[in-house]
């Protein structure tokens, strides 16, 4: 039978992680922490509109086009049809509605067979 | 206490909460997978479910996890954890100028609870801080419901990965429904000529730069796509009428 639960309680691992949690704290609240007067330039309040757009392709591409750190060089890769496939969903529905969760349902219907089945 | 009460009860919470909730099913899938990979590279249980419920760092807690098994020094995983986090620097940079009238503690939750899809859809729901304070309160309602449930969702389903760990096979590949709603989110963003140069410019230098250590490839990919947007908005060819942004 398989073990549910396993490992020992390590009291520096424990410290560490709740010094991670505070890192995490940290990195998220940099900028709120002083409390004086202060404000970003106007060339960076400007550039920071396209930081969400690009912080979200720098994480999606690597996790669609490599494996195991280089660049895939076969289009049987199941994560690439997933990707086309919500894309084409969202596009067709052109983004009314509970579209995002249209998208995701869409792309795992894909995604699914093809990975599970065809092994890709 | 009545500020929570009014701050739930605001139109903005629920709004926040609902466009947060739509995508929800991705997290959960996502978060049920990191949970389970955390198990798999070797963690205890209860470590994994103490790190689970605490952190709120996905990608962090994946680059954290080996060092902390190979008992590397203290400080090593906690500046390796930063540094994977510094594009929630940038994040919070832009937003300043949104929390800056909260008390510390607000400010501290908040921007605890401000992940990539919060921040996302917070900037694309509110593009410019509030004047007066209605408007703020209006804004810290929306981060607040949006962040909640991002919280719970991804807290939750990892929870639940660490303890079915050793029943969830990685190889069906569930977690892939956590960069499916990072798809979709990004569609919904991309109004404009130059959010489409950004995308492509950041997704092309990701992968171009993922050698680096750390996950720093993310932070060189926002900074080349931001760069060359603020020269194309010079050209004539930037400044073309666009959509507005919604």
């Amino acid at each position: 039978m398989t073990e549910m639960f396993s490992g020992e309680v390590n009291l520096v691992h424990m410290a560490t992680i709740a010094a991670l949690a505070c890192v995490s704290v940290l990195a998220r609240c940099l900028f709120f922490i002083s409390d004086s007067e202060w404000t970003l330039p106007d060339w960076a309040q400007r550039g920071l509109r396209y930081a969400p757009m690009a912080a979200l392709c720098a994480v999606i591409a690597p996790e669609v086009v490599m494996s195991q750190g280089h660049l895939i060089h076969t289009l049987q890769d199941a994560r690439l049809y997933g990707v086309v496939a919500a894309m084409a969903y969202f596009f067709l529905r052109r983004g009314v509605g509970q579209v995002v969760l249209g998208a995701i349902v869409c792309g795992m219907a894909v995604y699914l067979p093809l990975h599970i089945g065809l092994g890709w | 206490m009545g500020f929570w009460r009014t701050l739930i009860r605001h139109p903005e919470f629920r709004l926040g909460f609902a466009e947060m909730a739509a995508v929800a099913p991705g997290i959960a899938a996502w978060g049920l997978m990191t949970g389970v990979a955390m198990v798999k590279s070797g963690m205890g249980t209860l470590e994994a479910l103490f790190m689970a419920a605490t952190v709120f760092a996905g990608s962090a807690q994946l680059a954290a996890i080996p060092l902390l098994l190979a008992g590397a020094p203290v400080w090593v995983i906690l500046a390796t954890a930063f540094c994977v986090n510094l594009r929630f620097v940038v994040f919070s940079a832009h937003m300043r100028s949104y929390v800056m009238h909260l008390p510390m503690r607000l400010r501290l939750l908040t921007g605890y609870l401000t992940g990539d899809l919060t921040y996302v859809l917070f900037i694309k729901q509110h593009p410019q801080p509030a004047t007066d304070e209605a408007g703020r309160f209006g804004q810290v309602a929306y981060l607040l419901g949006n962040g909640s449930i991002n919280w719970f969702s991804w807290t939750a389903s990892s929870l639940l990965g660490v303890v079915l760990a050793n029943f969830i096979p990685t190889s069906w590949g569930l977690g892939f429904a956590g960069i499916l709603a990072l798809v979709g989110m990004t569609c919904s963003l991309a109004s404009s000529r130059l959010r489409w140069v950004a995308g492509g410019v950041a997704g092309c230098a990701g992968v171009a730069a993922f050698a680096l250590p750390m996950k720093l490839n993310i932070l060189v990919a926002i900074a080349a796509a931001v760069a060359l947007c603020l020269l194309l908005e010079k050209t004539p060819w930037g400044r073309m009428p666009q959509p507005r942004a919604h």
